[in-house]
């Protein structure tokens, strides 16, 4: 299970990647924002996106659009962790089809429901 | 900060007194005639407008520029003061806010880290003499294993007194690296500070602005702007007052299903 973990701050991806590692998902890899993430989505062989609405440059919801229009990727499941609280933005994330939303501050256990509640899907 | 006393409704009592005053005067003159006299105190009458007008701008530049001056926090080291010598500005105090605070979060980070595999250390170390000492107990252990198991005993008291000393000693530095709270608290005070008495500056000015369209009859069509859902707008304060906001994850999770997810 190879995961990709975008966010601008080094501490939250950090955090991530302790949170991840801790629920036994060791092969993980960063990116600052939408723009150095792409193309490493496309040419990495990633099983699972955890990204970050808010950031410079591309932001994850335009990384997820990219992720959707994009012919091989657009079945990769999709986490938003993410300060973003409105209930619109919630709403436009689903619609363009987020398979989960985690609200920061966010607590291990969460991040954990949530991933699990995606394999279940998938699989 | 700015001591005059504007109630943001009215001007300045000398210059409503002033324009009353004159207001008699010039329809005095007109009544009698003398126009060139009444062309004169319309003369003066706009002479106080833009005057008032200078002067309140003066006096909120000058707002303005002591809020500047005077925000700077006490350094209380050689390191502080180097530090903060370097900040001439908000953004600048702002930016040392967000080092300051990650060099705090990757620092907590890496003493995590390096207490978290002692931890489990010890903890397996005991499950494993735990099981063993049972098994002593309940008689099942060969006089060979009770040898091993004894050498065993005597190291796990040597390695847990030293990984505790270790956890112990990142413990103690983890509650050290949130020192940042009080330097990181004061400047965000200050700029807190400075961006009230700038905003109270700048609604006196609008509120002057707003006396002078009233002189010069002049309307402004505001336009409301819409924030797409699109852009990024970060976390949002008083979440629990606002309906367009989810109080947290619960109330995702209730958004999302009511969406069929």
């Amino acid at each position: 299970m190879k995961i990709l973990i975008v966010d601008d701050f080094s501490t939250m991806r950090r955090i991530i990647k302790n949170l991840l590692r801790d629920l036994g998902f060791t092969n993980t890899d960063e990116a600052d924002d939408g723009n150095s993430a792409l193309p490493m989505l496309k040419s990495g062989k990633y099983d699972f996106l955890v990204t970050d609405w808010n950031m410079p440059g591309m932001s994850g919801f335009d990384l997820l659009k990219a992720v959707r229009a994009d012919e091989n990727l657009k079945t990769l499941p999709v986490l938003m962790v993410t300060a973003e609280a409105k209930r619109d933005q919630i709403v436009a994330a689903a619609q363009a089809g987020v398979n989960g939303y985690v609200v920061k501050p966010f607590t291990a256990a969460v991040l954990k429901e949530k991933i699990e509640k995606i394999f279940e899907r998938i699989q | 900060m700015s001591t005059h006393t504007n109630d943001n409704n009215s001007l300045d009592d000398t210059i409503t007194d002033t324009l009353r005053a004159q207001a008699h005067q010039l329809v005095d003159e007109v009544n009698a005639g003398n126009y060139a006299n009444a062309m004169g105190l319309i003369s003066e009458l706009n002479d106080v407008r833009d005057q008032s007008l200078y002067r309140e701008v003066g006096r909120l530049t000058r707002s303005l520029h002591e809020a500047i001056h005077n925000f700077h926090i006490d350094p209380q080291n050689a390191e502080q003061q180097e530090a903060l010598s370097k900040m001439s500005d908000a953004s600048d105090r702002l930016a040392y806010v967000v080092e300051m605070t990650g060099s705090a979060a990757n620092r907590t980070m890496d003493l995590v880290e390096a207490a978290m595999p002692r931890a489990s250390s010890m903890c397996e170390q005991a499950r494993s003499l735990r099981d063993d000492w049972q098994r002593l107990r309940r008689r099942e252990m060969a006089p060979a294993e009770f040898r091993e198991l004894y050498h065993r005993i005597d190291q796990f008291f040597v390695t847990t007194t030293e990984d505790a000393e270790a956890v112990y000693g990142s413990l103690s530095e983890i509650l050290l690296a949130q020192d940042f709270q009080d330097l990181t608290g004061q400047v965000i005070q200050k700029v807190t500070t400075l961006v009230k008495e700038v905003e109270e500056n700048l609604l006196s000015l609008v509120v002057m602005a707003s006396h002078v369209d009233q002189l010069t009859g002049t309307t402004h069509e505001l336009k409301r702007e819409n924030v797409s859902p699109e852009l990024g707008q970060g976390p949002q304060i008083n979440a629990a007052e606002r309906a367009d906001v989810v109080s947290g994850q619960d109330d995702v999770d209730d958004l999302l299903s009511s969406l069929g997810f």
